[in-house]
């Protein structure tokens, strides 16, 4: 499973701000905005696709990503193949 | 009093927070992180640090440990609940106080003295302040911005259970003063019941004069006066 934990929109992402600010040093003024978030991988066991997603989404509530600053998208990864959820 | 200070595994503060609640005449014991009885506790204390060095998010794995089950209930029947630094980090994240504290908008680790304004003095934890009373108190954390929406703001304000909020050292309010980028400014909050506090600032490391400040002692010694006026 992979899951991609963001950080919401329109809330001060700090680490984005450097990054945004370094690249525009760089050279690259086109760049309009960057936001940094974080891909969390998991070896999981589970009857099929759905139930593993259900799982995986309650993780996400329960405790992977923060609601009130991320939001999450999760994906299956079988055989290097991605299947987007 | 019998105060409990919960040790997470990375904690650091635990000591200092052990030392200041002694010095305002408690019995104090630490509580390892494991415990699932926080039975003829008074006052439970949340310790800055760095509990599972800050892994997934600050305070994210220290919410789930056994003993925050205990401290969630400790809190809903009316115990005193102080978190300090990582401590209100670990209770934003269990639920217990509502908001995130994320990144400094500065993205440093700020370590310095700061001023605070003590806006509430009918909280269990600051009525030994004067309303209006600005305090230096140190801070040192990379995660201290407070983050709420404008719902959660307005909620927060309105009830009056922003308790301490970062100002100059002459009480204005001003973006300069704001260490962390927090949402107005804030710097400890209240639940809605007023016995579960947060704090970003460290009052445990202002409480001798050889240690620059003194202005930390008030919140201990509240706290200790309401449990004794209650006959605790």
């Amino acid at each position: 499973m992979e899951i991609l934990v963001k950080p919401r929109p329109g809330l001060l992402d700090p680490q984005g701000k450097a990054i945004h600010h370094a690249l525009r040093s760089l050279g690259w003024t086109d760049t309009q905005d960057v936001s940094v978030g974080k891909v969390i991988y998991i070896d999981l066991e589970a009857e099929d696709g759905d139930s593993a997603l259900e799982i995986v989404q309650l993780m996400c509530r329960k405790i992977l990503a923060n609601p009130v600053t991320e939001d999450f998208e999760v994906s299956i990864v079988k055989n290097n193949e991605r299947i987007i959820a | 009093m019998r105060v409990g200070v919960i040790t997470f595994p990375g904690s650091n503060c635990d000591y200092d927070l052990y030392k200041a609640a002694q010095q305002i005449g408690a019995n104090v014991e630490f509580i390892w992180h494991r415990q699932k009885n926080l039975d003829g506790y008074d006052a439970v204390m949340l310790p800055g640090g760095f509990s599972y060095g800050d892994y997934l998010r600050a305070g994210a794995i220290a919410q789930i440990s056994p003993v925050m089950e205990e401290v969630s209930r400790f809190a809903a029947n009316g115990g005193p609940v102080l978190g300090i630094c990582n401590g209100f980090q670990i209770l934003c994240e269990a639920g217990l106080l509502p908001g995130a504290l994320v990144r400094n908008a500065s993205l440093h680790f700020e370590s310095k003295d700061i001023h605070v304004l003590v806006e509430q003095t009918d909280t269990l934890f600051t009525n030994k302040y004067e309303n209006g009373q600005i305090l230096r108190i140190p801070i040192a954390h990379a995660e201290g911005n407070y983050e709420a929406n404008e719902q959660l703001l307005e909620e927060l304000e309105d009830d009056g259970r922003v308790v301490f909020r970062y100002v100059s050292s002459d009480g204005e309010l001003s973006k300069e003063a704001n260490p962390n980028g927090s949402r107005n400014n804030i710097a400890g909050l209240t639940n809605k019941s007023g016995n579960v506090l947060g704090m970003m600032p460290h009052p445990e490391r202002a409480m001798e004069d050889i240690l620059g400040s003194v202005d930390g002692v008030g919140v201990f010694l509240s706290l200790a006066t309401n449990l004794s006026t209650a006959g605790i």
